[in-house]
């Protein structure tokens, strides 16, 4: 495993007080909370900051930490047999813990609700207490649209922490398969009840919540089940109307631009979206974009022809405005 | 070890009890009362007489029950941040509509 500092990940000196600790916690959770942060990385720097409170505030952990002395950053690190002896309860092994793991045997409450990302111990429950929750772990997920529309079935590979029959804790590798529908959004939650860390002494298996999100896509924007595709056509199918060719996540449809379309104008595609769980689905809306290409010089005649013989004023409606 | 698992959609069309949002979000039960009571967590009537909740509800609650627990916020404070949470939530997803419209540069 690899030694944690937990004064520097909430920014204060060992011999900081509990009071100062506190601040730090604060202050930093307020910026970095997943709930409520944008910061990028948000919840890798979370899970590090609660770590090192979980720890912290906790007398005996505390005490338990400093015994492991200061050590850089990420060094390589087990804990000495003595430390093992006195703290370690029934663990003998520590090879397959995280650090954090270590102080998860110490006294506080089950692990129900907490948990980002599969592999954070977050706060477990003392192996000398009696049936507790399991933890549940909130994993996001990136899923291609095409897979949105198709439905896929997820493959997760996950670490948890458990306790075993001995009562020693370890970190057990999971493969959760989960069959995910049509229809699912950006945003989407699923609920995969009993995936998440094994509960204690019959206490009920944790959940798994998936947080889904929308890979960007080459053609398609999602909203919702809506989808917009930008439709570039040239300048004589906008100005005569034209039937065109739209790619949809089903296939491909032919499309009839009205004659004398604009950039920017919307064409719907009714059912042609994203799924919905319950029947139906979103529209695919076809955003024109009028695209002039290069001229040659045949094409540039044609256009001053066009130039001399139309009356049209694209900005007539500037007319007597800042007069 | 390899399980295939039940996936259940946390959206609109499912409903849950306030018995399965105590147990799946870790919120007491007079806690869940007091937000749905001040209107921050939105309920609708079972069948039963009780209380029913939108699927959607139980990641308002673990939300809830997150901030509860890290920043020590009482049920007044939580409805407070409950609301301002769902209003950025709102103002994101109409800003994420807005932009999927505006064509790629």
């Amino acid at each position: 495993m690899k030694y944690t500092d937990y004064y520097a990940a909430l920014g204060v000196e060992r011999g900081a007080s509990a009071d100062e600790i506190k601040k730090a916690y604060r202050r930093l959770a307020q910026k970095y909370h997943p709930d409520v942060s944008k910061e990028p990385g948000a919840e890798a720097r979370f899970k590090e900051i609660g770590e090192a409170w979980q720890t912290l505030k906790d007398p005996e952990k505390r005490a338990a930490y400093d015994e492991l002395g200061s050590r850089p950053q990420g060094e390589e690190f087990r804990p000495p047999p003595d430390w093992a002896r006195q703290h370690g309860g029934e663990q003998s092994r520590f090879e397959d813990l995280d650090f954090a793991d270590l102080f998860t045997r110490f006294g506080g409450r089950g692990a129900q609700g907490r948990g980002f990302g599969a592999g954070a111990a977050g706060e477990a429950f003392s192996s000398h207490q009696g049936a507790a929750p399991g933890q549940d772990f909130e994993v996001p997920i990136e899923i291609s649209i095409d897979d949105a529309f198709k439905g896929t079935t997820l493959s997760l590979n996950l670490s948890m922490p458990e306790y075993d029959a001995q009562g020693a804790l370890r970190r057990v590798p999971h493969t959760v398969k989960a069959r995910i529908a049509p229809g699912a959004i950006d945003g989407q939650r699923l609920r995969l009840p009993g995936k998440g860390g094994k509960g204690f002494k019959g206490g009920r298996d944790g959940d798994l919540y998936l947080d889904i999100t929308l890979k960007p896509h080459r053609f398609y924007r999602a909203t919702g089940h809506d989808l917009y595709l930008d439709l570039p056509v040239a300048p004589w199918e906008a100005a005569l109307g034209a039937t065109v060719e739209v790619p949809t996540l089903a296939g491909a449809v032919n499309l009839k631009v009205p004659a004398g379309a604009s950039s920017g104008q919307k064409l719907r595609l009714a059912g042609r979206g994203l799924p919905m769980p319950r029947g139906g689905a979103g529209d695919l809306f076809a955003v024109l974009q009028v695209v002039v290409p290069p001229a040659d010089e045949r094409e540039r005649k044609l256009y001053e022809e066009l130039a001399k013989g139309s009356g049209f004023d694209p900005r007539g409606h500037f007319q007597g405005e800042g007069e | 070890m390899t399980v295939e698992t039940e996936v259940l959609w946390l959206d609109e069309h499912r409903v849950v009890s306030l018995t399965e949002l105590v147990e799946v979000s870790g919120l007491p039960e007079n806690e869940l009362l007091e937000l749905v009571n001040t209107g921050a967590l939105p309920a609708r009537d079972a069948p039963d007489g009780g209380l029913a909740f939108s699927a959607r509800v139980v990641t308002m609650a673990r939300t809830a029950s997150r901030l509860r627990d890290d920043f020590e916020l009482d049920t007044r404070g939580l409805a407070v941040a409950l609301r301002l949470l769902e209003r950025v939530r709102d103002l994101e997803g109409e800003i994420a509509r807005l932009r999927a419209q505006l064509p790629r540069a």
